[in-house]
């Protein structure tokens, strides 16, 4: 039994006037205990506000609703009433935002905002609270902590900032830590100093991670295993070296060629993915990828395509993958789920308004196109 | 780099920003010195990356080599015309040769002003194009360039995707044919899928316009991939410049060193091979940096003499020009690094102790 298992999850904004928006729409994915998961994509994919929806945190509105199960060690975090959802929140799982500053709240010492949840959860206060949050510091890297606790965010440098956002998402020792671009607004070397932490924790407490990010490379160094979305749907899911060894959805394999890389050669041409993330299709109607897609066959429209499962966990949602060396594309099919989409929705990306892209006209789009 | 045609040259470039404190009369209680004594030579049809952090002073520098931000001291010569000290008109004049692209495409197109007209406004100043239509037909040549439809014209920019959007400001700069093109950060703002698609434009415009180009950014892999020359820059100074593929293969700075190793690749087999130089701390403010070497507070390979109280100087090594005193016994491996204590960097403009925090005593008491 994973520690968290996310099943069927979507989410759905109504809009006046507006074709509902299926911001996420039928993730499903698993953490084990001392895993690091990574969900990876470009802006709008949903990998942000899924995470939201694990932690309950989304802004309570009549538009939206949120479908599908979140597991959590035996109970579903998405049936849970606000009352036991706080208590889950902050000890057994814990969030660590992108943004530290505005995460932070700018009015209130570091160490009262450490010492909160220490009172909170694990009922200390006063000095032995002091105590704690100032070992929590020193934990995480923050040099003379005793001083550290009485100063405000603004007074920390950026990579500071994120370092005492650890703690307090440490202070509890969460069985759960999930991470939304930790490191995206920060610079290279500070991100390296960030990473290297997040991993320390996790090999040294057990804490399983889910690590949300646009970049590649931290995934690369970072998970054990790797989901992909696109449009609000997982796309493809593998440990991480099949991933970047035999990537088998088309956009897995525009994704990692469109990424300069610091080991390749001056002028070497990248291959970018055409389009832009506007252009897609609702999951509905076929492939939300097609509109892009360099390997569109007539199949990818019409029906959404079915998610494929294939061996040692893998498994991705095309019907045309990226063939792989010495492997009869029938061998390794193990099942297939079929892929339903509500009708009537679009996916966030798109722009609101604007037509879908007509589905099944014309050639796939050649990688020299550009929009 | 000698013997080659030089476009622009700077030399010992300095731009100071004063700290101005008081309420009656402005006492100027400081300078930041965000640029600070760069010597630098862009080749005629090539391409000169600058990198490095977040407040390192490159975006100062690229501005200050437009005179968008007046230098403090220094020259600045743009193909054997001093900039610095031209007059305001003639500098208008020579604008036209050198041309800048922002990082955030959103902020720096006017969302009130249509395609056609972001684009016209260049030509009128410059008195380009004798009449309507022949500027008519510049301008769809330029949209041609780089890729936009000719429908885009009588669209504003809040109708176009960020990709696009970026597409726009290429061709804003090079409506005018300039031979410069400074790009501040032309990608970071866009997604990974689409930063491809620019990267691979502004390679094409320069292979087919023989622009010279001075891009800056962050990313190591971004300038990697389009530079030719490369120059690491920390706390206002160059620490190291060297042929792009030079500069990868054999870093000698070790701030060089430290951030390729900071940066991640996507390949699980590099990234679990490779070891990591961690750097301790952030980057010193630069209001105040350090004496000697400025990265010497942070450098895993100070020694106790010389790289505290001697400023290195831009020296020859090979083919790469670097600022570090033992870069010679780093490359050999005659110098090991150590373990460096984290020092508190105080963020910008915030350099005064805490005092102490009138906070209340219990925690919760405060909502």
């Amino acid at each position: 039994m994973a520690l968290l298992e996310v099943d069927d999850l979507s989410v759905t904004f109504a809009r006046r006037g507006q074709r509902a928006v299926r911001a996420v729409d039928g993730v499903s994915f698993s953490v084990d205990a001392g895993e690091v998961v990574g969900l990876v994509g470009e802006s709008g994919c949903g990998k942000s506000v899924t995470s939201l929806a694990i932690m309950g945190l989304l802004p309570k509105q009549p538009g939206l609703r949120v479908g599908g199960k979140a597991v959590f060690d035996g109970s579903d975090l998405l049936q849970l009433d606000d009352r036991s959802r706080r208590d889950i929140r902050g000890r057994d799982i814990a969030m660590i935002f992108q943004d530290p500053l505005s995460s932070l709240n700018p009015v209130i010492p570091i160490g009262l905002q450490v010492t909160e949840v220490l009172t909170r959860h694990r009922g200390m206060r006063g000095d032995a609270a002091a105590k704690e949050a100032a070992q929590l510091l020193d934990r995480v890297g923050i040099p003379d902590p005793k001083r550290r606790l009485k100063e405000y965010p603004h007074q920390l440098s950026g990579g500071m900032r994120q370092r005492a956002l650890i703690a307090m998402a440490v202070a509890c020792q969460p069985r759960l830590l999930i991470a939304d671009e930790p490191t995206t607004a920060l610079d290279v070397t500070i991100q390296a100093q960030i990473l290297e932490l997040l991993k320390d924790l996790v090999r040294d407490s057990g804490t399983a991670l889910v690590m949300i990010t646009h970049d590649l490379g931290v995934v690369a160094g970072m998970c054990d295993s790797i989901n992909v979305l696109y449009g609000g749907r997982v796309v493809e899911t593998a440990r991480r070296r099949p991933l970047f060894r035999e990537p088998r959805h088309p956009y897995t394999v525009g994704l990692l060629g469109s990424v300069p890389r610091l080991d390749a050669g001056r002028g070497e041409r990248l291959n970018p993915i055409p389009g832009s993330v506007r252009d897609l299709l609702p999951w509905p109607d076929g492939c939300a990828f097609a509109p892009r897609c360099t390997r569109r066959v007539d199949a990818c429209v019409g029906e959404p395509p079915q998610l494929v499962l294939a061996h040692d966990g893998r498994s991705y949602r095309c019907v045309n993958p990226a063939p792989v060396p010495g492997l009869r594309p029938t061998e390794e099919i193990r099942e297939t789920v079929p892929g339903e989409a509500e009708p009537g929705t679009v996916p966030a990306q798109a722009v609101p308004g604007d037509a879908p892209a007509v589905p099944g006209l014309g050639p796939a789009p050649s990688e020299e196109e550009t929009p | 780099m000698t013997g080659t045609d030089v476009l622009v040259e700077v030399r010992d470039l300095k731009v100071h920003f004063p700290i101005k404190r008081g309420v009656l009369f402005d006492r100027t209680i400081g300078h930041v010195k965000a640029v600070d004594g760069v010597d630098l030579r862009i080749p005629r049809g090539q391409t000169y990356g600058l990198v490095g952090e977040s407040g390192c002073g490159k975006s100062t520098l690229g501005r200050a080599l437009l005179q968008l931000t007046p230098p403090t001291t220094g020259e600045v010569n743009f193909d054997g015309v001093e900039l610095t000290t031209l007059p305001a008109g003639k500098l208008r004049a020579m604008r036209r040769r050198m041309q800048m692209i922002f990082q955030d495409p959103m902020s720096s197109l006017d969302p009130r002003q249509n395609v056609e007209s972001i684009l016209t406004e260049g030509l009128h100043t410059h008195g380009i194009g004798g009449n309507r239509d022949e500027r008519r037909k510049i301008i769809a040549e330029t949209l041609d360039k780089v890729g936009l439809p000719r429908w885009a014209l009588s669209r504003y920019p809040h109708e176009f995707s960020g990709g696009q959007r970026q597409r726009i400001g290429i061709a804003r700069a090079l409506v005018l044919g300039p031979e410069l093109i400074v790009a501040d950060e032309p990608v970071s703002a866009l997604d990974v899928s689409i930063q491809a698609q620019v990267i691979n434009l502004l390679d094409e415009l320069q292979d087919s316009l023989g622009l010279t180009y001075l891009v800056i950014a962050h990313d190591l892999a971004v300038v990697r991939h389009i530079s030719d020359i490369v120059g690491v820059m920390y706390l206002g100074g160059l620490v190291e410049e060297a042929p792009s593929d030079r500069l990868y293969t054999e870093p000698l700075h070790p701030y060089t060193r430290a951030l390729m190793s900071a940066v991640p690749v996507p390949d699980p087999d590099v990234e679990d091979r490779r070891e990591r130089i961690l750097l301790a701390g952030d980057l010193p403010s630069p209001a105040n940096p350090p004496s000697g070497c400025r990265f010497h507070t942070r450098c895993p390979w100070a020694q106790p003499t010389r790289c505290a109280d001697e400023r290195p100087v831009l020296r020859e090594v090979g083919e790469s020009r670097v600022a570090c005193h033992f870069a010679e016994q780093i490359a050999s491996g005659e110098l090991r690094p150590h373990q460096v204590q984290v020092q508190i960097v105080r963020p910008e403009g915030e350099g005064e102790e805490p005092d102490v925090v009138s906070a209340p005593s219990e925690p919760g008491s405060f909502v």
